[in-house]
């Protein structure tokens, strides 16, 4: 019990295990540090840069950072909530989000942090890029309009002998998620699902199911994202 | 004190923020005693007879004749409102955004699996027809916008308080269920 | 192809971590990279297809489709363009007969842009089928043009080499050395091998503490103590350690390292070496820009010549156990390589992805193991600190910055080159020594540096005031600053980001736009304030030095020529959209074949 490593947050006294990043170590202290490229147990991408918050006066995201004694972090600040706001906000216009239309509306990881954020409308200007949407796969299509680029996919979804089957294709403004049509052909059902349910968006999609839950019953309807963090402990 | 004069409009939207004015069930009744509408499809008032307090606009501007209306309502609306997702990032006619124009055109009038009848390939361009933008514009990418009420619809309890707390120049205080974009 | 790609890969011996020198191959022998090859690339490799693709379309030089018999990659960097570029590009569009982007119809000729090819001091240039030309103009581009018709050879479109080592049977370039000062250190006498020899009687952690003692701090821009780094590296557990040095010199305006690899590539390698010793490792790589191909027979010549000379391979110097090779990585056109992580990611085969940190690359770096990567210019100096000792390095500069530091000037000056300069060097006595007048700015340390003006003429360069990863772009009073400069740099940034964090792959491209919303005069004073607010997200939140610089080019003109931005901004008009009714239906209007009435 000795080796649990003790550190702080906004000042409240918390708790990790050795080698645990800040932002799981925060969650389980029922502190909430918002990230939509993480999933507890997959390799930390640290790259949709939400999870950002302060440690000794430098910028470091919550989790590719591993806790160490007696740190001081800095989470809900005015400069760090409005910075992800910003980052939500850049996501909704670098892509094509048309939350009305969308099978993850409602369930939507994106969408959620907005509405924690309660934001009304980006501070930036829409985008709207022409993107091309992939349905070559038997079970799933890959809707690259809404495409985060969080990389879950890629780390999380690989065939039995460990080959990739979602990549990144170009760089900068011009990276898109590819998926291996040999590898996607082979998928199982399960794996299929397991890829639709590990994107935080509406990017990934299970063929010829959508908008099965109504309105009001989906998982962000009544609840914020990150409460059910919060009212643990 | 005089009433508020409220004006609204629907540009390239379904009118479905509209209906979604007239959800608030029996509090219409309250909203009439609070304020006075001017140009509003809900009262059939074309065209604007007094400088207003508030315009609700609901869709986005997708050809000429959108842009006029919405610069109309900004000269004569001290706030503007974007009502719903097609005021504030285009909605579904901006599905069509990022596609070139030529294409959108022939797809709706000469190569479209429901085009029947235009032979002649005749593509509307008399002058009197507004003229179509090359992607539909949010309204604040137009003129400027005060404020913005997201849905589709907005829930008409949003729309409710957001009116309530302009006209009464309360606080507004939303529930997390109320915001939406869908 | 089948077997093409089969002995191509063999080559390597099926190694997917050698995915970047396989595609170079394909890439040199085929013109491009075919799907076919990708997929054949993956069979064999046993990987999959999208892992192929996703290096492959990373690279700016692997290219789908063929570029055509010749291809042309002319520079666009803003010295470039102040040196006369777009007359060039014109000349090249006429001639050849389509515009940049394309290539002709018959296949023979691609004319394609490319970010800053390392010859600021000899622009306009560009690269054709490898082989570099310099100070381009109309009349020499249609000559060019006219001798690519004829289908002759391009060594023999050459005609005039440059100076020192350029003209050599291994180089045939006419690429300009343009050495104007030379100095202690770096462009010394230097008898090849004498640190060498000296250290192998030495301790290793004396070497690195010799190295601590000199405060040489690393010269690629970030400045971190190089000895501390070697520390770093041999303390961290593990049974094999690698040393590279990162040549990927891709920063706008900078050209030093080509000099030094044109004229003294033994002095990096014989730093590699030291380094080697020092940390313990067996296994040294050069990334080099693909940029500087040109150079490769030559350098792999040198490192044949120095394993001859024992001062590579098995028991170097004569010191038994002493091993210690090198082997040369090429890009293939990704400025974010030079970021040490990208760059060892890259050298894996991998897309130029910077690593998140921990760990660093010096207890996990290439293959996961201990990795000190150090830029040339700081390998070289430590063979001279090694030959002279701590004591007589830190004679020179100040404590902070210690030593001398070499410099690629370039832009509107009489005499644009390579310098060496002991820190602490005022900048208004370089700008004498470089025959520079009228300067309305000078962007220090390239687009991911700072822009300064007249009032800061009087800073010095050193780690303490004006710090530099090596360059300094002149700018004269007659340039448009944000226009020509501020712009420019903002689109290398777009072009260049790897994509993988949000901010900057999506940030860059809102402040270009924003930018060009005040170039076009539709700008109020609300769009100034919102710049200011967005740059510094650049700085918060992202995760390389790409990323925290790539708003600089916008955030430092805005704090040191916001007069600039103020000038162009609509100043009785409180806020704009920037909508245009007569630009927003001119497509449609043309289209039906309608006159607007607006």
């Amino acid at each position: 019990m000795s080796e649990k490593i003790k550190f702080t947050i906004d000042g409240k006294e918390c708790y990790a295990e050795p080698g645990q990043n800040v932002l799981d170590a925060a969650a389980d202290n029922g502190v909430y540090i918002p990230s939509l490229c993480h999933v507890r147990g997959l390799i930390p991408a640290g790259s949709c840069r939400i999870c950002n918050v302060k440690i000794a006066g430098r910028n470091m995201t919550a989790c590719t950072t591993p806790v160490e004694e007696g740190m001081e972090i800095e989470n809900d600040t005015a400069e760090l909530q409005d910075m992800r706001k910003a980052i939500v906000e850049m996501l909704f216009v670098e892509g094509n989000h048309f939350c009305p239309a969308c099978e993850k509306s409602g369930n939507c990881e994106l969408q959620a942090l907005a509405y924690r954020f309660q934001m009304m409308v980006p501070r930036f200007p829409y985008e709207f890029p022409l993107r091309k949407p992939d349905s070559t796969a038997p079970k799933l299509w890959i809707e690259r309009n809404r495409c985060i680029k969080c990389k879950r996919c890629v780390r999380s979804i690989k065939t039995a002998d460990g080959k990739n089957i979602f990549a990144f294709r170009k760089r900068g403004h011009e990276v898109e998620i590819q998926i291996d049509h040999e590898l996607a052909a082979q998928m199982t059902d399960e794996e299929a699902k397991k890829a639709a349910d590990i994107c935080p968006v509406g990017s990934i999609l299970y063929k010829e199911k959508g908008f099965s839950e109504p309105i009001g019953t989906r998982k962000f309807d009544k609840n914020a994202i990150g409460s059910d963090i919060e009212k643990v402990v | 004190m005089s009433k508020p004069v409220v004006a609204t409009t629907s540009l390239a939207g379904c009118f479905g923020c509209h209906m979604s004015i007239l959800d608030i069930d029996e509090k219409i009744l309250d909203l009439v005693e609070l304020v006075e509408f001017n140009k509003s499809p809900i009262d059939d008032i074309k065209e604007f007879t007094k400088p207003c307090d508030i315009g609700l606009i609901e869709g986005g501007c997708c050809n000429s004749e959108n842009v006029h209306v919405l610069k109309d309502f900004r000269k004569n609306c001290k706030i503007l409102i974007s009502l719903g997702e097609c005021a504030i990032m285009g909605g579904l006619p901006a599905l069509r955004n990022g596609i070139p124009v030529q294409e959108c055109l022939e797809e709706a009038y000469l190569n479209g699996p429901s085009v029947s009848g235009n032979k002649k390939g005749i593509l509307p361009n008399d002058d009197e027809l507004p003229m179509i933008l090359d992607k539909v514009y949010p309204c604040h990418e137009v003129v400027k916008i005060d404020y913005y009420l997201p849905g589709c619809p907005p829930r008409a309890e949003l729309i409710w308080e957001a009116l309530a707390a302009l006209i009464t120049g309360n606080e507004l205080k939303l529930p997390y269920e109320v915001v939406k974009f869908d | 192809m089948e077997n093409e790609i089969k002995s191509i890969v063999g080559k390597f011996n099926k190694d997917p971590m050698r995915l970047m020198d396989i595609l170079l191959d394909v890439q040199a022998e085929m013109d491009h990279v075919p799907e076919e090859a990708v997929e054949l690339i993956a069979k064999e490799l046993d990987i999959s297809n999208v892992d192929v693709e996703q290096t492959k379309s990373f690279y700016h030089f692997f290219t789908d489709k063929p570029q055509g018999k010749y291809t042309i990659y002319l520079n666009n960097s803003a010295t470039a363009n102040m040196m006369g570029r777009a007359e060039v590009a014109e000349a090249f569009e006429k001639a050849v007969g389509c515009k940049f982007e394309c290539t002709s119809d018959d296949g023979m000729i691609g004319l394609y842009s490319t970010a800053c090819i390392g010859m600021s001091d000899q622009e306009p240039a560009a690269i054709i089928n490898g082989h570099v030309f310099t100070n381009l103009d109309p009349y020499k581009v249609r000559a060019l043009v006219a001798s690519m018709k004829a289908e002759k050879p391009i060594e023999e479109m050459v005609e005039k080499y440059g100076d020192g080592n350029n003209s050599s049977n291994l180089i045939k370039a006419m690429v300009n050395n343009n050495i104007r000062k030379k100095g202690p250190v770096l462009f010394s006498e230097y008898e090849t091998g004498t640190a060498l020899k000296k250290i192998t009687d030495m301790d290793p952690q004396d070497v690195i503490n010799e190295v601590k003692n000199s405060y040489l701090r690393g010269r690629g821009g970030a400045g971190f103590p190089a000895g501390l780094k070697w520390d770093f590296c041999r303390r961290a557990q593990s049974e094999e350690r690698y040393v590279m040095c990162n040549a990927d010199e891709g920063e706008p305006g900078t050209f030093k390292e080509r000099v030094i690899l044109t004229e003294m590539p033994q002095r990096c390698f014989e730093g590699m070496a030291i380094a080697g010793y020092a940390i313990g490792a067996k296994e040294g790589i050069l990334y080099l820009r693909y940029e500087y191909k040109y150079l490769q027979e030559y350098l792999e010549k040198v490192l044949n010549d120095m394993r001859e000379a024992n001062l590579l391979g098995k028991n170097l110097a004569g010191k038994e156990g002493f091993d210690f090779d090198i082997r040369i990585q090429f890009g293939a056109g990704a400025y974010v390589c030079g970021e040490e992580s990208a760059l060892i990611e890259s050298t894996e085969g991998k897309r130029g992805e910077p690593r998140n940190r921990p760990p660093f690359p010096v207890q996990k770096g290439y293959k996961d193991q201990p990795t000190v990567v150090n830029n040339v210019e700081t390998l070289c100096s430590v063979v001279k600190i090694m030959e002279k000792g701590a004591e007589w390095y830190t004679m020179m500069g100040s404590r902070e910055s210690a030593g001398t530091k070499l410099l690629s000037i370039s832009g509107d000056c009489k005499y644009p080159g390579v310098y060496e300069f002991e820190w602490g060097i005022r900048i208004r006595d370089i700008l004498e020594m470089v025959g520079a007048e009228d300067v309305q700015a000078i962007q220090v340390g390239g687009p991911s540096g700072t822009c300064i003006g007249p009032r800061d003429f009087k800073r010095t360069l050193a780690y303490e005031d004006l710090p530099t990863g090596g360059s300094m772009i002149i700018i004269g009073k007659e340039r448009k600053l944000l226009q020509d400069v501020v712009r420019n740099f903002t689109e290398f940034f777009i072009e260049e980001s790897c994509g993988s964090c949000a901010v900057c792959r999506s940030l860059t491209v809102i402040l270009r736009n924003k930018l060009d919303k005040i170039i076009a005069g539709k700008g109020t004073q609300s769009d100034i304030d919102d710049l200011k607010k967005w740059t510094k997200y650049g700085k918060m939140a992202n995760r390389c030095g790409l990323g925290q610089t790539a708003a600089n080019p916008i955030a430092t003109t805005m704090e040191n020529f916001m007069d600039k931005y103020e000038d162009l901004i609509q100043k009785e008009v409180e806020y704009d959209t920037g909508f245009d009714l007569a630009a927003a239906v001119a497509e449609s209007c043309n289209y039906v074949g309608r006159k607007p009435n607006l």
